[in-house]
């Protein structure tokens, strides 16, 4: 029994990580319909630059947070300009090609010798960490880092979208982009704004994701990315309680798999349950079922 | 059925031109087994090009079928060699049957998503195929599994590559223009409307979905006995990202897009390592994907933009 609570622990530490990740996905989809396959790019950039932050010029962990952050949300805004906003009138399946390249290139360029290098790099933990031993279970600074730090982005998050009026006007747009417009909402600073903060969230990911798992290389993103992606769209895509609850389920599948059944299976049960869920539900869990208009 | 003679001069002339310069050892070994590849990844390509550019679905686990058929096919050779060439042809058909069983039992409950939606579930299914590749060798030894499975051997030559790929145009081409083909378009187009003509449209989806499946297994039998190695790591979801890559690059329901796309992209990731000097070789795969960014930019609809060369046209 204690085992099984320890890995759920685990699961949600996963979960969280990829619960920051998963909201830049579902924000962007909800408003441009565009699966950005170089979000999960991002997070691997927050994850160097927290890494620089922390082991070059020594920041506390808040501070190489934010800088990773800061980081990221000009990365993601750049990408947004430069690949995706000239393809806003193209077919959709154009500018996921584009999403592609810009990844590939993120992964190709960084691992270049004379940028990050294709090695792993171990990521420097900025604070101290003690395992403490609560009724058989143990857990970690790291683990309440990551959850504290998880949780107080995703309430600030939520906050902004329900309660303030660039969050209404996110919602607007993700609604109803002609309209929006029409009701004096620049459009054009939404959507790099929507950018924006869900690469932060992804930078501030990878960061967490370094301290968890201290071993960091260019090509870090790709899974995390899909299973963040996919977790998404469990939850149903444009829903930004459906992100977290997806992620969560789906830390917490592959970390139970990966404890019970098998550790080479567990991406391979954790995709099957997704096949399942979209078989029964195929706008996902928290999905609002379109309607289609004839 | 009208015989075009013009095409039908130009493909045999076309043949007879790199015969030629393949038996005179004018294009080395390895310039062989990239023409190879190129035409491996035109069969594949215009298999996915059936099932996303005419019949509008959206797959992301074309990979995993390519995968099936080159395994099963490698698993045919390597049990029965002293079948030899008679075991490469039997491979061909037992890979195409396992393919489209797969793809049938697979495809009926999984097309009903829509776009976005299939997409993932199509990823997904790449990716338990790849873990199904990895640990396969705890079933059938021969497989490989995670090791690899090595020693197939080369039956795929020149001849075979391409009179494989002129067939495979000729299929697709009368696919597309016959009565199925034109449902699939229209099941492109308006599914609803397509739906309410008449048009069944579950059926055509999965016909569409089963014949571009066989494709990619026919391609994987081809890959297989032609690279004779084996390894899930070249079946995953990149994989099916690069197919992808190339009919999108085509232009959507454009054969002569598809075959000029997946002919072009083999030879210009091939031509990088060879025009690059060797201090800058790494920066092979950061132009690719930067000529990737921008040739979508500049022509969204891909090269081809939906049209057909002339002699494609029906």
């Amino acid at each position: 029994m204690t085992y099984f609570l320890q890995q759920l622990i685990n699961g949600l530490q996963l979960g969280f990580v990829y619960a920051l990740i998963a909201l830049g996905y579902t924000m962007v989809y909800g408003i441009v319909r565009l699966i950005n396959f170089a979000h999960g790019d991002v997070f691997m950039i927050g994850a160097y630059l927290g890494f620089f932050a922390i082991g070059s010029f020594h920041l506390p962990f808040p501070l190489a947070l934010a800088f990773a952050m800061a980081g990221c949300a000009v990365l993601g805004m750049a990408i947004e300009r430069i690949a995706y906003k000239p393809l806003r009138s193209a077919p959709k399946i154009a500018a996921l090609i584009t999403a592609m390249g810009v990844s590939l290139f993120l992964e190709y360029f960084t691992s270049l010798n004379f940028v990050f290098g294709p090695n792993y790099l171990a990521f420097p933990i900025p604070f101290k960490v003690t395992v403490y031993q609560v009724g058989g279970l143990s857990i970690s600074t790291i683990q309440i880092i990551v959850f504290a730090t998880a949780i107080i982005l995703l309430v600030i998050l939520q906050y902004i979208v329900q309660k303030t009026k660039i969050g209404m006007a996110m919602r607007a747009v993700s609604y109803d982009k002609e309209t929006a417009s029409l009701m004096g909402i620049n459009v054009n600073m939404v959507i790099s704004l929507t950018f924006g903060i869900g690469s932060a969230m992804a930078g501030a990911g990878g960061v967490l994701y370094g301290v968890a798992y201290p071993q960091i290389n260019p090509f870090m993103g790709i899974m995390p990315g899909l299973k963040s992606f996919v977790a998404a769209v469990l939850g149903g895509i444009g829903s930004i309680p459906g992100a977290m609850l997806g992620a969560l389920i789906m830390g917490v599948v592959e970390t139970m798999s990966s404890a019970f059944i098998s550790s080479t299976m567990r991406d391979a049960i954790a995709f099957s349950i997704l096949i399942l869920v979209l078989l029964f539900k195929p706008t996902g869990l928290l999905g609002k079922k379109g309607s289609e208009k004839v | 059925m009208k015989i075009r003679i013009v095409p039908i001069i130009i493909v045999l002339l076309t043949y007879a031109v790199l015969q030629i310069l393949i038996s005179t050892g004018f294009l080395n070994p390895y310039w062989q087994q990239i023409i190879g590849f190129a035409g491996i990844m035109t069969i594949s390509a215009l298999g996915l090009n059936i099932i996303y550019g005419y019949t509008g679905q959206f797959s992301l686990g074309h990979a995993a079928f390519y995968g099936i058929g080159a395994y099963t096919s490698a698993l045919i050779t390597k049990s029965f060699p002293h079948l030899g060439l008679f075991g490469f042809i039997l491979s061909f058909f037992a890979a195409g049957i396992v393919v489209a069983l797969i793809a049938f039992l697979i495809g009926m409950p999984i097309l009903r998503l829509k776009s976005d939606y299939l997409g993932i579930a199509t990823l997904g299914l790449g990716i338990i195929v790849k873990v199904v590749f990895d640990n396969a060798d705890a079933v059938i030894p021969k497989l490989g599994g995670s090791r690899g499975m090595g020693g197939i051997a080369h039956f795929t030559n020149f001849p075979w590559i391409f009179f494989m790929t002129v067939a495979a145009v000729i299929i697709v081409r009368n696919f597309v223009y016959s009565t199925v083909g034109r449902a699939c378009i229209s099941i492109r187009e308006d599914e609803i409307a397509a739906e309410s003509v008449g048009i069944d449209t579950t059926r055509y989806k999965t016909m569409g979905f089963v014949l571009g499946c066989v494709f990619a297994g026919i391609a994987g039998v081809l890959y297989a006995h032609l690279y004779a190695f084996l390894h899930p790591s070249n079946f995953d979801f990149l994989k099916s990202i690069d197919v992808l890559l190339i009919v999108v690059l085509g232009g959507l329901g454009s054969i002569s897009g598809t075959i000029v796309a997946a002919i072009g992209w083999t030879f210009l990731l091939e031509g990088l390592r060879v025009l690059l000097p060797p201090q800058i070789l790494d920066w092979r795969l950061v132009i690719y994907p930067l000529l990737l960014i921008v040739v979508m930019i500049l022509r969204p609809r891909g090269l081809f933009g939906g049209k057909e060369f002339k002699f494609l046209k029906g």
